[in-house]
């Protein structure tokens, strides 16, 4: 009971004020009446008054400060309001006694430690007992009663961060380590820890015990986690992890809040957050008063949740209340939108937006024509009552689109595999491609392409089939006259369809939803926009899409005489040398004689080109670009084309067509785009016998001294293909398991397993 | 040239394990070779000294080939690669061919070359490194050759090496290379920047920017400025430096680059102190590293005159060994009180501050008559700008270096955390390195084992720190002049300041006694302490800018 009027005594306001110098820790005493801040060079005690700051002492006296002032670490006594400790940079351990009547508070100094002593720590109820951990690698501990430390730790391993007494237990403290450990000691054992265990990887600033679970630890490291590890049974266990966005200087559990804890991290960031442990995404409340990072981190009163102290490298000392705190839960987004790859969409948002005008489901149901809301799925948490976090509850609908309708990617899928970008003549890719597109029920694609043959053939190619094709569409006579207005026109009329949505086509993900289309649309735009800014600078490789004389740089393994892109080549030339005497006869029969130089359809074409790839349809631009190669590249600039690469690229690996973005990526002509095979390729490979890794180039592994991956028929090191069972791992050359299984089912190796290949 | 290149880029095979795989190469290059003198025609009378004039390409082609096929009978980490070579060599030379011999001993001015290549052939281990080197590379430098003397370090170097100018990162490749040609530069370090200028060209650099840092794109032009403050006065570096360079519209550096930019240099200029310090010689391959002349009758070569490396001085040096014999014994007591009255000598504060300031003051003093003017030739200077921009304007007493203390910004809690968030990984790669340089030891002093050495190696990598301002509350500087004689601090600051400057006299005349393998050691600390302490500055720096 007394407690609590004393709680309730504590009031105030979020405050500051400015100190002399930069702080690096903090502690306040134990009526929460006063703070004291220690620094390099501050070392003062300040008074909380409901409205402000008062300081009441300086403890930094003489002409000449000493070393000795200059603090790493202050701690305030809990059972003695005149007790307090420092450890100062240079190695001294310290305590000051309020009560000593001469204006130097000093009463005692141990320089035990070597070097800089990190942390100290006092008993939580035994008066005399202070604990220092420092640099050295060593935690002392010391009876303020003695001039000497009563017993010495030694940590057996790197520098000493942090150093806490259990709440708890009364004999045990943790100690925290730079090479990652935290070890758990008994204070009446000093020859060797009780516990030990790797908490980070790199230093582990701080711990500090849970004031109500018994065994319960908070680590902060350098990796940027928070764990929490709960020692009290046999195996040390980590139970919750926080991951925060900087080191990890500070860590402090709140008071009464049985999940929550304070943290402050070393660099970058200059928030103090509160976790909840069990909601390790969001902070649950955010201080973001501090201009530069926060040193020192205390909760006003052992009891009392709503006051946190902090102190900082920018020379403020701040009250921060809680309820002025920053709630980033409030600022999250509430809704979810996400594509499947194949049309789906799902939708998650707040019971309450969703549920609340009850149109809405109707209406959604409506507007989606193309798809039903199968599997509405909703999240419910059972409401805790320590819990502080508003209670929500989201729904996740999915629309699944119908097989075959509009929305579906089929066709992108069927287009990808079906097209041809390389290994024929011009004339006959651009003709393939047409016929793709035209079973595929895609018109305008297929004429486009017929267009294109068109334009950078030589006007008689003798593909007459083709010109047949076109015939039927009734504009043969005109189309060299005429051709360009003519494409404007194919153009306009396909805009004009789509606008009237009367053919429902493919190019519409979805029908004219309440959803703005025109929003779906530029937020795949902008998704795409972002990949290039990763890119390497890119260089120009005058070549086209054969690949024999590929840039020379960073290319190990490219095969060259690889047939189809010769042979294409080859026959391309062969062909067009044919058609010249061809051409002499067909012109005279066409009424337009002079040739229209291929150049001269660059622009329409490039207009072509981004109009597709405005539409979304990047899958048209790239295989326009790749087919016409050299005829069409240089009009187009370098970075819009890694663009469309890129997007490209990314659609196909999405939906795992990886054969058709290998060979985009194969024919790209942009070098960062080409780069993209070479880069980043690492094969790891354990040694069969020895199980580690292996770190050679080579055969041998470096640990065992023994041939890895020996072929288990011949016994002789495979060097090419490697053929392995996935059950015994066990295997050889190619050939040679083949050979062998044709007459056993047993493993060659001679292990008992019956292999299995597919 | 590129043609060349390629044909010795074919020889990767050369660096495989397996011994089929590098016969074949070895038989292309006979081939190779065989081909080129062919084709070269008839052998020119070797006392006729003026060689047709259209033949000089070719025999320059020749030249450099023959001069890799030297190297590799020298370097190459296969016993059996070397043994061609050598037959390779010999054969050429019976037909007629002139062929080129190594110039200096060895890959070091100041280490005997027997005791350098012993190490390879004792440990497996180096052995295995060595490959593996030789495997990505296609060479073994004469660096590494030296390092090998710590072939737990010398792993850890080449990794690091390798993940910062191979790896995946912000800087496209050739940009690396040529930041670190920039980096050696600043200290005429002639062969940090030949070994780059050939990888530069090697990954597609434009030979243009080799003419000169005017030549380079204005985005590395910026660079200048940092990199010349680096090189000498670290401690002037602002967040307004750092704030040019990220902001410069178009010419502006992304702060990953940076990153990697200040890593690069740094590293670059410590590197450059390595290779003074330990006399490294031109790679054999590459120029000056051989020569086409018959052997002259002195049996010295140019350099070694130069240093003052003659028999007479040999012998004098001898001498005073013999005298100063009890120098190890002396540094060990010492040692040795100093631990044991730790305690009872309580220096009071402010005199703990004055020795700092003692020393950082008399750290910035240099011999004056070591102060010999030394221009920078020009062929290397013209990758930095402001050649006259060194040392030499402060050296004048009275310059005064703010004091950075380590407790407020230490490269464990702070650098890291910075480097590690921009580069992502290096930040543990360096870390290892850093720690892996300051806890080696063997436990020996000179021919004493069983010693405790981490006092000395703390003085020396305080010593360094001290020299750039850098002070570590918990230390008594006192003990740096119990430690560290005169002569090893004139060592360490020419090695640090103007490492071009170091000579053999002085690599001789500090620890007479100690081995060689234990000044490699000591030449290790003060690269990663020079690191170090230039890296802390270039981070505080970029970390100001950012908060």
């Amino acid at each position: 009971m007394e407690k609590l009027t004393r709680v309730s005594t504590i009031s105030g306001r979020t405050m500051f004020c400015h100190l002399d110098a930069p702080a690096n820790a903090i502690s306040v005493c134990r009526d929460a009446t006063q703070v004291v801040v220690a620094g390099r060079n501050i070392f003062k005690i300040y008074g909380l008054e409901e409205d402000g700051f008062v300081e009441r002492l300086n403890l930094r006296v003489g002409r000449k400060p000493s070393l000795n002032f200059s603090c790493a670490d202050v701690m305030w006594h809990q059972m003695e309001e005149n007790l307090l400790a420092t450890a100062a940079t240079n190695g001294a351990v310290v305590t000051w006694n309020l009560a000593r009547p001469c204006r130097n508070k000093q009463e005692q100094l141990f320089t035990e430690h070597k070097r800089t002593v990190n942390k100290v720590c006092f008993h939580p109820t035994e008066v005399n007992m202070l604990l220092s951990g420092s640099q050295d690698g060593f935690m002392k501990c010391f009876d303020l009663r003695k001039k000497e430390s009563v017993s010495t730790f030694s940590g057996q391993s790197e520098s000493v961060r942090d150093v806490q007494f259990s709440i708890k237990d009364y004999f045990t403290f943790a100690a925290s380590f730079e090479n990652g450990n935290v070890q758990l000691w008994d204070i009446r054992r000093p020859d060797r820890y009780e516990r030990m265990f790797t908490a980070h990887t790199g230093p582990v600033f701080c711990c500090d015990w849970h004031p109500e679970d018994r065994g319960w630890l908070a680590t902060g490291g350098r990796d940027k986690m928070v764990k929490v590890w709960d020692m009290s049974t046999s195996r040390v266990k980590e139970i919750y992890c926080v991951q925060t966005i900087a080191s990890v200087a500070r860590v402090k559990w709140r008071p009464e809040r049985r999940y929550h804890l304070a943290t402050c991290s070393m660099m970058v960031d200059h928030n103090i957050y509160v976790w909840d442990v069990r909601r390790p995404f969001i902070p649950f409340a955010t201080f973001e008063e501090h201009k530069d990072v926060t040193t020192g981190i205390v909760w006003r009163h052992q009891h009392d949740p709503y006051f946190l102290l902090s102190g900082s490298k920018d020379s403020t000392l701040y009250q921060h209340m809680f309820k002025d705190a920053s709630r980033p839960v409030d600022r999250a987004n509430p809704e979810g939108l996400c594509f499947g790859l194949f049309g789906d969409l799902a939708f998650a948002a707040k019971e309450s937006l969703m549920s609340a005008p009850p149109s809405v489901g109707d209406v959604g149901r409506k507007t989606y024509p193309g798809g039903d809301r199968r599997y509405p799925i909703f999240f419910f948490k059972k409401p805790d009552v320590t819990e502080q976090f508003e209670q929500v509850s989201s729904a996740l609908s999915v629309f699944e689109s119908e097989a075959g309708s509009s929305v579906g990617m089929d066709w992108f899928i069927n287009t990808a595999q079906s097209y041809l970008l390389s290994g024929k003549p011009f004339g006959e890719l651009c003709e393939h491609n047409a016929q793709v597109a035209k079973r595929l029920n895609r018109p305008q694609e297929s004429t486009t392409w017929t267009m294109l043959r068109i334009m950078f053939s030589e006007p008689a190619n003798p593909s007459l089939s083709s010109n047949h094709n076109l015939n039927k569409s009734g504009n043969l006579p005109l189309v060299n006259r005429k051709l360009k207005e003519w494409i404007k026109d194919v153009f306009l009329c396909a805009e004009n369809e789509e606008t009237e949505g009367s053919e429902g086509q493919a190019e519409y993900l979805f029908g004219d939803a309440e959803l703005d289309d025109d929003d779906l649309y530029s937020m795949e735009h902008d998704n795409q926009a972002e990949e290039p800014e990763y890119l390497l600078p890119q260089e120009a490789f005058p070549l086209r899409h054969e690949i024999i004389d590929h840039p020379s740089a960073p290319e190990p393994v490219q095969e060259r005489p690889e047939s189809p892109h010769v042979s294409g080549s080859e026959t391309e030339s062969t062909c067009l040398t044919s058609t010249e005497s061809f051409s002499l006869i067909s012109v005279s029969q066409l009424l337009f004689s002079p040739h229209l130089p291929p150049k001269f359809f660059c622009p329409i074409v490039k207009e072509m080109l981004c109009y597709y790839a405005e539409q979304g349809d990047v899958q048209m631009a790239v295989s326009v670009l790749i087919v016409l190669g050299d005829r069409i590249r240089k009009e187009i600039d370098e970075l819009t084309q890694e663009h469309w690469y890129m997007s490209y690229i990314d659609l196909l690996q999405r939906f795992e067509l990886w054969n058709v973005s290998n060979e985009v990526i194969k024919l790209s002509t942009c070098g960062a785009i080409m780069c993209l095979n070479q880069t980043s390729t690492t094969l790891h490979i354990n040694c069969s016998n020895c199980k580690r890794p292996m770190s050679n180039k080579g055969w041998i592994c470096d640990r065992c001294h023994q041939c890895a991956s020996v072929c288990a028929v011949c016994h002789h090191v495979v060097k090419g293909l490697f053929v392995w069972c996935q059950g015994c791992s066990h295997g050889g050359h190619l050939e040679h398991v083949m050979e062998w299984l044709k007459h056993s089912k047993h493993c060659p190796a001679g292990c008992g397993h019956l292999c299995e290949y597919t | 040239i590129t043609e060349l290149e390629n044909v010795i880029q074919r020889w990767d095979a050369l660096g495989s394990r397996d011994s089929s795989s590098r016969h074949a190469a070895m038989e292309l290059i006979h081939q190779e070779v065989m081909k080129r003198i062919e084709t070269m025609g008839p052998i020119p009378d070797p006392q006729s000294s003026s060689p047709p004039a259209m033949d000089d390409s070719l025999s320059s082609d020749l030249n450099a080939l023959l001069a890799h096929v030297l190297m590799l009978s020298k370097r190459c980490p296969y016993e059996d690669i070397r043994k061609k070579c050598t037959c390779l060599l010999q054969k050429v030379q019976d037909v007629g061919v002139r062929i080129p011999r190594p110039v200096g001993n060895g890959p070091s001015r100041f280490i005997p070359e027997k005791e350098i290549l012993q190490v390879s052939k004792l440990d497996k281990r180096i052995q295995s490194i060595f490959e593996d080197a030789f495997a990505v590379l296609g060479r073994l430098d004469n660096i590494s050759l030296v390092m090998g003397f710590h072939p737990q370090y010398l792993e850890n170097f080449l990794k690091t090496q390798h993940y910062l100018l191979q790896m995946d990162g912000p800087l496209s490749l050739h940009c690396r290379h040529y930041i670190g040609i920039m980096a050696a530069a600043r200290h005429q370090c002639t062969y940090l920047v030949n070994l780059h200028v050939n990888d530069f060209l090697q990954v597609g650099g434009d030979p243009k920017w080799l003419n000169g840092l005017e030549e380079a794109p204005q985005k590395l032009q910026a660079l200048g400025e940092l990199n010349k403050i680096l090189a000498h006065r670290p401690w002037l570096l602002t967040k307004e430096h750092i704030e040019r360079l990220l902001k410069a519209e178009e010419h502006s550096w992304s702060l990953a680059e940076l990153i990697h930019v200040v890593v690069l240099l740094t590293l670059y200029h410590s590197l450059a102190s390595f290779t003074f310090g330990c006399g490294i010689n031109p790679d054999i391959h590459t120029d000056g590293g051989h020569t086409f002349r018959p052997p002259s009758l002195s049996g010295y070569c140019a350099c070694d005159i130069a240093n003052g490396n003659g028999a007479l001085e040999e012998m004098f040096g001898n001498q005073q060994v013999s005298e100063l014999s009890g120098e190890v014994e002396v540094l060990m007591e010492k040692m040795k009180q100093l631990q044991e009255c730790h305690d009872e000598e309580e220096a009071s504060q402010e005199e703990m501050a004055t020795r700092f300031e003692r020393e950082k003051t008399e750290s910035m003093l240099v011999v004056t008559s070591e102060d010999e003017e030394c221009v920078p030739s020009r062929d290397v200077s013209r990758h930095f700008e402001d050649p006259s921009y060194g040392y030499k304007d402060f050296y004048r007493r009275g310059e005064h270096v703010p004091t950075l203390r380590v407790q407020d910004y230490s490269w464990e809690d702070h650098g890291f955390s910075l480097v590690n968030r921009l580069y992502p990984d290096f930040g543990q790669l360096l870390d290892e390195k850093f720690q892996i340089a300051y806890n080696l030891t063997y436990n020996t002093m000179a021919t004493h084992q069983g010693v405790d050495t981490s006092m000395l190696r703390r003085a020396i990598w305080n010593y360094i720190h001290c020299m750039f301002g850098i002070r570590y509350d918990d230390y008594d500087y006192g003990e740096i002049n119990q430690l560290l004689d005169r002569g090893f601090k004139v060592y360490i600051k020419t090695m640090v300041r103007t490492p071009e400057k170091i000579t053999k006299r002085m690599y001789d005349s500090f620890w007479r006694q100690f081995k060689h393998s234990e000044k490699v050691h000591v030449n290790l600390l003060l690269m990663e302490a020079r690191m170090q302490a230039e890296l802390l500055y270039a981070l505080r720096a970029i970390t100001r800018y950012m908060t």
